[in-house]
Formats: structure tokens, sequence, C-alpha cells
């Protein structure tokens, strides 16, 4: 597993020059969209574009040079993509504002100045990746008790039907979010440090060899606990997304083929009985297999945005010619299905594949990484990436019944964000270990004392 | 504003945010092709290897003899290893009565010149230091082979 980079015959380079290309395309991307979204409605380009442009690319500035600083050698694409895709996210936010007459692109710019502030604090504080594996079971601990904290009373929130928000004063925020981030660190140090005895140590039962109860155990019941959180709050789309999270690092830690037929098993079978025993998901798949049975009612806003998309064609309407503000939570949940509108297939293509290309980086920095711990931790953040994407896109575009779920970077909602700039900055951590040439160890081997020292393998402290 | 304007707006949008996408799979791409081959040379902290005269600007290709009675012979680097001394057989035959036959040599490993001293009476030395170990050497670095100084040149 622990494949190093110059073995592969080559040294990365730092890139950091393309990174600001792309910055600056982004950048474009962002404010172009804002430009056109005023043009569109107004017939004017908006009187404070200077002023939001420059917000924007300060932000961005910040971002970039804090790489260029502390990560010299971080992947130069990931930062540009989720770059654009925020500001695309904000322009559209901003579209739907000034239909709906509220100010929530302000709220997510400012929600966008927090994330940036603590994805620059994130780079700046763990300089090393391999620190997380020390808090394998603080953060599985942190992360149980981030979930239980909605359904704390005077605490928790309820926000339309599901239980997942907490207030703290003014703002309320969604602790699933961290939650997710806090699994995967969990996941990965348990799994960096038990795998070879998942993988080996067992008994075979009919097809899979299933691992030791010591083993697995664990890990199981954390998961079995969060995810039981989640089903009590009705929290579908995190408890699917935490399930398939689970599922994905199994297998990845102990390359068992096993884990996805026992994966795809329990999932047939978990969803059957949450068809069975609870009504939303029942409405859900109805919805899903007809939604235009009940187009006024429960359908409404599925096949508002089913519309949305046809209407938009392949070239969409244009930026403020389009009438996204049918869709209830179009903002949020459903802002793809006003990307399509607006901006037609064409752009919804660019965006997921802007979503693939981040993927990609994560998976990339995963396959380069030196250590078994920020592969796993890369992987897992790619998963739970991916899934996200493709529970709501899926959801939004009638592939899949639908879940709620932010698009990331792209929603509103600010933990979401907030949570989604943290992932990027740890995944630019990895990939900024995994990039970084080796120390040169070959040459006057004979005195140790002045050798580079290099750490290969952190086993976490217990 | 015009429907045609709005029209253009729209297209040219679409058209940067492809450009957008297309830029960072190039990117992609040079990252994955891009990458240079590592050098070893590129030296990272050598302690007890003295300072090189001048910082590296590529690979040496021959070696002149600078200063001394024999001044001004040359000798190809591709037929490393080039032996340095008053023997017969040496690449660059030297009359300095200060040098050994077999002196020294120059020899590459692994993209790097090193100059080895071959057990000579008098030594080899590179600035003050006198040589017990093979030691990297790059363009311009000046060897001290008895009263004679040879130079790595391009």
């Amino acid at each position: 597993m622990a494949t190093n980079s110059a073995l592969m015959g080559f040294v990365h380079r730092r890139r950091r020059g393309a990174e600001l290309f792309l910055l600056v395309l982004a950048l474009v991307v962002g404010i172009g969209a804002y430009a056109a979204v005023g043009l569109g409605v107004d017939g004017e380009v908006p009187a404070n574009l200077i002023g939001y442009g420059g917000w924007l690319t300060l932000l961005v500035v910040a971002a970039h040079v804090a790489v260029r600083v502390v990560a010299p050698y971080a992947d130069p694409v990931l930062l540009p993509v989720v770059a654009a895709l925020n500001g695309l996210g904000l322009a559209v936010i901003h579209r739907v504002d000034l239909a709906k007459d509220t100010g929530l692109a302000s709220q997510q710019l400012t929600w966008m100045t927090l994330g940036v502030a603590l994805f620059v604090g994130t780079l700046v504080a763990l300089p090393d990746h391999r620190l997380l594996a020390r808090f394998t079971y603080t953060s599985g601990l942190a992360a149980i008790v981030l979930l239980v904290l909605p359904m704390v009373p005077g605490l928790g929130t309820s926000i339309n039907g599901a239980k997942i928000w907490i207030s703290l004063g003014p703002f309320s925020f969604q602790p699933g979010e961290v939650a997710k981030l806090l699994l995967v660190i969990t996941f990965a140090g348990y799994l960096v440090v038990h795998r070879d005895a998942l993988a080996l140590a067992g008994r075979r039962v009919v097809f899979v060899d299933l691992p030791r109860g010591r083993d697995l155990g664990p890990i199981l019941m954390m998961w079995v606990v969060s995810l039981g959180i989640l089903v009590l709050q009705r929290d579908l789309g995190s408890s699917l997304l935490f399930f398939g999270l689970f599922l994905v690092m199994l297998y990845v830690a102990t390359e068992r083929p096993g884990w996805l037929v026992v994966g795809a098993l329990l999932f047939f079978g978990g969803a059957t009985a949450a068809y069975r025993l609870f009504g939303h998901v029942q409405s859900r798949v109805d919805i899903w297999l007809d939604p235009f049975a009940d187009a006024d009612g429960k359908g409404y806003q599925l096949v508002q945005a089913l519309y949305g998309f046809a209407w938009g064609g392949l070239m969409g309407r244009g930026l403020g010619e389009g009438m996204p503000e049918r869709v209830p939570y179009v903002e949020s949940d459903f802002i793809l299905a006003a990307i399509g509108e607006e901006l037609g297939l064409t752009a919804v293509m660019a965006v997921l594949l802007l979503y693939g290309l981040v993927v990609e980086r994560a998976l990339r920095a995963a396959l380069i990484s030196r250590d078994g711990f920020g592969k796993l931790v890369a992987t897992g953040l790619a998963a739970v990436f991916a899934l996200q994407v493709f529970v709501v896109v899926g959801g939004v575009t009638r592939l899949i019944p639908l879940t709620g779920l932010t698009t990331p970077f792209l929603s509103y909602g600010g933990s979401s964000l907030v949570v989604n700039w943290v992932i990027i900055a740890i995944l630019l951590r990895i990939s900024d270990q995994a990039r970084r040439p080796l120390p040169d160890l070959t040459p006057d081997a004979e005195d140790p004392d002045e050798q580079a020292t290099q750490l290969v393998k952190v086993v976490p402290q217990r | 504003m015009s429907e045609l304007t709005l029209f253009l707006v729209r297209i040219a949008y679409l058209a940067i945010l492809w450009i957008f996408v297309l830029s960072a799979i190039s990117v992609i791409r040079s990252d994955m092709f891009g990458a240079r081959v590592p050098s070893p040379a590129a030296p990272g902290k050598q302690p007890r290897a003295p300072k090189q005269a001048s910082p590296r600007r590529g690979q040496p290709t021959r070696v002149e003899v600078v200063q001394g009675v024999n001044t001004g012979i040359v000798a190809d680097l591709s037929q490393a290893p080039v032996l340095i001394g008053r023997g017969n057989d040496a690449a660059i035959r030297l009359d300095d009565d200060y040098v050994s036959t077999r002196h020294a040599r120059i020899v590459e490993s692994g993209g790097q010149w090193y100059v080895e001293d071959l057990g000579s009476t008098n030594g080899t030395y590179l600035g003050s230091q006198r040589l017990t170990q093979p030691v990297p050497v790059g363009l311009g670095s000046q060897i001290r082979v008895g009263k004679t100084i040879v130079e790595l040149r391009k």
C-alpha cells in the first residue's frame, strides 16, 4: 500500500502558477455569473459588482496565498474547482434572491468567508494530516455527540420536519455535516490499525470471510449508533451517506470485494425495512415512481424541477430569464434545477464534471499518499463527496428517490459550506504530503546522525 | 437589454464555464505526464562536501586543466570514468611531479558526477578539503591534484 512516488519514476511539480491561472478563471466564472444575473434580471450590470467581485477575489487570493505558503506541493486543481463551484452557487442563490426578494446570497457569502477562514486555519494548524490519527476515538465520540445534539430539548430546532439542526443564538447549525468529516477520520484511524486483522483473521461464511467480532465490533458499533440516530431523526440522505461511506472505507481498507456483496444485501434489506416502516419513505418512493400522480401536491417540487430541466434544454433560458423560484427550496436542495433551467444541460454537465474532478483529485491524492491513514482519509472524503453529489443530483433528476442533502459548495447552507471547505483543506494537506519530494536519503549513508528522518507510518496512541 | 445581447451573454458564460473545465483538465493532464524525472543530484544537505564553486546550471560535459604545467588539456566526460594521473593510461596525463601515477578519477553515478581519490600520495583537494571519499562535483568545481587544477566545464 505504501507506494512512494519516487519509485514511480517522477516527482511532482508544485504547480502553484497553474493554480493561480485556474483561480483567475474560477473568479471569472463566479463574478461573470453574478454580472450575467444582473444583466438578465435588471438589464444592467449590478452596481455592487466591484465590491462583490473584490470580496470574492480577496477570499480566493487569501486561500491561494495560504496554500502557497503552508502547502506548496498541494494539488493545483482542487482549490480552483471548488472556488468556481462556490462562485457559481453564490450567483445562482443571488438570482433566486432577486426573484423571491430574500437575502440569502449575502448570508452565504458570510458563510463562505468563514469557510475560507477555516480552510486557511486548517492548513496552518495541521502541518501533517497524520496528526489526525491521534483523534481516532475522540472524533468518533464527538461525531456521536454532535449527532445526538439536535435531539436535546431546547437546543435542537426542527426545520421542515427534520430534526437535524441546533440553534446557537441567531445561527442554526447542522451538526451532521461536521459528523461526516469526524466519522471519516474515525473510520480511517481505526481501519488503518486493524485492517490486517479484519482482512485475514476470521471465518468464512457462505461466500464471505467474516472478520472476528473483536476486530469489527468497535467500528461496527460506531456505525450502527450513528446510523440509528440519523434514522431516528429521519435524515435519510445522511444515513445513506454514512452507510455508503462505511462500506467504501471497509472495502478499500481490507481489499475484500465480499464487503460490497454484504453491503448491497444490507442496503436492500434496510431500504425495504425503511419502506415498510416509515411513511415518508413510502411517499418519497411514490413520488419518484410517478411524480405526476400528484403534480400539484406531493410531487410539486420534483415536477417543477423536471419542467425546469426540460424548459432549460441544451443551452438554458439564460441567467435571470427563467423562473427557478417556482421550485420550493430551489436555493438549497434543488439548486441544480435552477442551473439546469437557466444555463441548460451544458452547464449541468460542466458542474457534474467539476464534481468528478474533485473526486478524481481526492482519489489521486489517496493513490500517491505514502501512508495508509492518508490514503483512507482521502478515499473516505472522496466517497463522501461522490455519494453526496450522486444522492442529491440523482434525487433532483429523478434517477433515485429524493433524499434531502445539500449539493456541496453550490447549495445555500452554512454548515455544509464551511465543512466542505475544511474537507478540501484536509485533502490539500494530504496531497501536499504525498506530492512533496522525498528527503534525500541515499548519499552519505555512513553517518546515521546526519540522515534525514522520515516518518512512514504512525500508529495512533491508544 | 435586447434579446440578442442576452443570448450572447448566455453563450459567452457557458463558454467561460467550459473553458474553465477544460483548462482544469489540461492542468491535470500535464500534471500526469509533465513531472520531471528526479535528479538525485539536486543536492540536499551535504555537510561534509565543500561548497561547489558555482551553482550547477546543467551537467558538465568535459574536464579541463586550468592551471599547472599541462594547462589546456581537455578530456571528454562521455568516456567516464576519467582517470587523472601521471600514468600512460590516464585520460588526463599530467607531467606534475606532485601527482601520483593513478591519482584520482571522475565518475558518474545516478546522474551525478563524483571525484574520487585513488590513494594518491599528496591527495586530491576540493577547495581546502582533502578528499577521503567520493564527493559530488558539478559544473565549475575546481579539483586540485598536486600543483594542477582541473575544472569541470560545459
